[in-house]
């Protein structure tokens, strides 16, 4: 698959599009891919629903919006639910299962849990890196980035809070690789 | 003392290319209103700005802004402003000015939707034909639509030269779709980019006709406070810059202000023709909707029709020749816009005597999809 597509949903505040610009830069930059980034923009600001997008691919992007998300990311429940009808076949879905409740998902969509809002509290000890946490398992997940790319965007966009970030992003990770092994084992 | 060209990569807002496109080729002021989509060049020039030994100033309005270009034009500085169609619509009065003192000057329009206040967040493409001839009078601009990030730089620093070169005002005609999208930028070395200044004058003061033109027909401008005494007024003008009234000077003047453009057209000129050789079905579009154009022209060659792409990059002057030889062997032309009709208007005058032209409009906020237009090209080539 050249083209893959990437829906990020949340709440205005969570750094949704954020993590959707660092996935970018981390794919085109630092990859060596092909990237555009896209955000609802609108007079929304903080609390309301937020949408980014990033279009990842061999090639360069022409269409730069997602029209079937291959990739959603939720940490909203509204978001889930607003846009898991839009992923196609062999889609899969990463969530904060402490923000979202899945309930019944379309067959051929393989959804991941992960408690990205809890450790970020519990081990991080700041909320605020909930998003790069999601980046941690997003990575880990879909393979679409190297984790050293992300590291380096997660590095040049918090350059006042690297480690923080640096240690979430870690954190995140091994989430990932355990929502991976708990499907796997599922199957 | 930071740097004015960062060289390098990044992952940027086609806004802040043009910002750093702008610095790249020279620009030292910036005077603006801040307005939707277009708020985050003015945001970027007024971080970049001071720290390079520029001037960032934030107007009253935008009728302000456009007259503090001016002035810092013919202060000998390469100066710009960006805004949005309602904020246009208040400079026109100014670009008037500009385009009869033949300062030069770059504006960014970055579209969204109108008429008056409209759609602030959504991507448009209908301000074409305001760029054209949004002030009163015969007199021509120049304006570049960019389709990508890189783009926004590339083409802001071509409206630099071009501006700087004839002395006239060029727009950088942006959508929101181009102007909010995060893309690769790549920022050549300095001794890499093609940087062109006006042309000053060689004759010592007391010789110098401030609006005598070259055989190019553009005049060497003076900067004020060099030495060289001169006078700059939105009346008609002869030579020396002073106001007359007759026909002679009226003729001498407003033909060569359209005629420095249409006379050099050529060289101005830039458009991007894909896959038209054999194309029986000749799609243009132009900004942010050419993306969705590209991608429609992927998939029907996958399918097996014969299509291309028609892409002007310059909009005005329009890219007439190369429109003719792209759709030289096509059967019927389909132009999509992000409007309810401007520059099809253009296409049909210069080939509907030779192939069919179809137009697709859009007017609400994102460009066609590629489904849409792929709809439209099986039920032209039925």
């Amino acid at each position: 698959m050249t083209r893959t597509e990437i829906r990020l949903g949340g709440l205005g505040g969570q750094g949704i599009i954020k993590s959707a610009v660092i996935i970018g830069e981390a794919a085109s930059i630092h990859d060596g891919k092909e990237a555009v980034q896209t955000a609802s923009y609108g007079p929304e600001s903080r609390g309301s629903a937020c949408k980014a997008e990033v279009i990842i691919s061999d090639t360069p992007v022409d269409y730069p919006l997602v029209l079937t998300p291959h990739i959603m990311v939720a940490l909203s429940n509204d978001a889930f639910h607003k846009y898991k009808n839009d992923l196609g076949e062999g889609a899969i879905a990463i969530i904060d299962s402490d923000l979202v409740k899945a309930g019944k998902i379309k067959p051929g969509v393989q959804v991941y849990q992960v408690t990205a809002a809890t450790t970020a509290h519990n081990v991080l000890k700041n909320p605020l890196v909930t998003n790069v946490v999601m980046l941690g398992a997003f990575t880990a997940i879909t393979k679409i980035v190297t984790p050293e790319a992300m590291q380096k965007a997660i590095a040049n966009a918090f350059p006042r809070y690297r480690e923080l970030n640096l240690r979430a992003f870690d954190e995140g990770m091994k989430l990932g690789q355990e929502a991976l092994e708990q499907s796997s084992k599922t199957k | 003392m930071e740097k004015p060209i960062l060289t390098g990569e990044m992952f940027t807002q086609g806004d802040i290319a043009a910002a750093e496109g702008a610095l790249a080729a020279g620009c030292r002021f910036f005077a603006g209103y801040p307005i939707t989509p277009a708020t985050e060049i003015a945001e970027r020039m007024a971080y970049r700005l001071p720290r390079i030994g520029g001037r960032y100033i934030q107007m009253e309005d935008e009728i302000a802004s456009c007259t503090a270009v001016v002035g810092a034009s013919y202060s000998g500085l390469k100066a710009m402003t960006a805004t949005s169609g309602p904020g246009v619509s208040l400079m026109n009065e100014t670009i008037g000015l500009a385009a009869m003192t033949e300062a030069p000057m770059v504006l960014v329009n970055v579209m969204r939707g109108g008429p008056s206040t409209g759609q602030p967040t959504e991507a448009s493409q209908s301000d074409i034909m305001q760029a054209k001839w949004g002030s009163h009078g015969d007199y021509e601009i120049i304006a570049l639509i960019p389709s990508s990030v890189q783009e926004m730089f590339d083409l802001t620093i071509r409206a630099f030269n071009l501006s700087e070169q004839y002395r006239v005002p060029t727009f950088v005609l942006a959508d929101e779709i181009i102007g909010h999208m995060r893309e690769r930028l790549i920022i050549p070395p300095e001794d890499e980019l093609e940087i062109i200044n006006r042309k000053k004058p060689t004759v010592p003061p007391e010789e110098y006709l401030p609006f005598k033109p070259e055989t190019d027909l553009v005049p060497p401008m003076a900067t004020f406070g060099e030495g060289y005494h001169f006078y700059a007024t939105g009346l008609t003008h002869d030579q020396k810059g002073y106001p007359v009234m007759t026909d002679e000077a009226q003729l001498a003047l407003v033909p060569r202000l359209c005629d420095k453009i249409r006379k050099n057209a050529d060289k101005i000129t830039q458009a991007e023709s894909t896959e038209t050789e054999d194309a029986e079905i000749l799609l243009v579009a132009y900004g942010g909707e050419a993306r969705t154009a590209m991608r429609a022209v992927k998939d029907a060659r996958a399918e097996g029709m014969k299509i291309g792409l028609f892409r002007p990059i310059s909009v005005w002057p329009f890219p007439k020749d190369q429109l003719k030889d792209a759709a030289a062997n096509a059967q019927q032309v389909i132009v999509a816009e992000l409007n309810y009709g401007q520059l099809v208007g253009e296409v049909e005058r210069i080939i509907r005597n030779e192939v069919p032209v179809h137009f697709i409009p859009r007017v609400c906020g994102t460009p066609h999809t590629p489904d849409e237009l792929m709809k439209e090209i099986r039920r032209r080539i039925k």
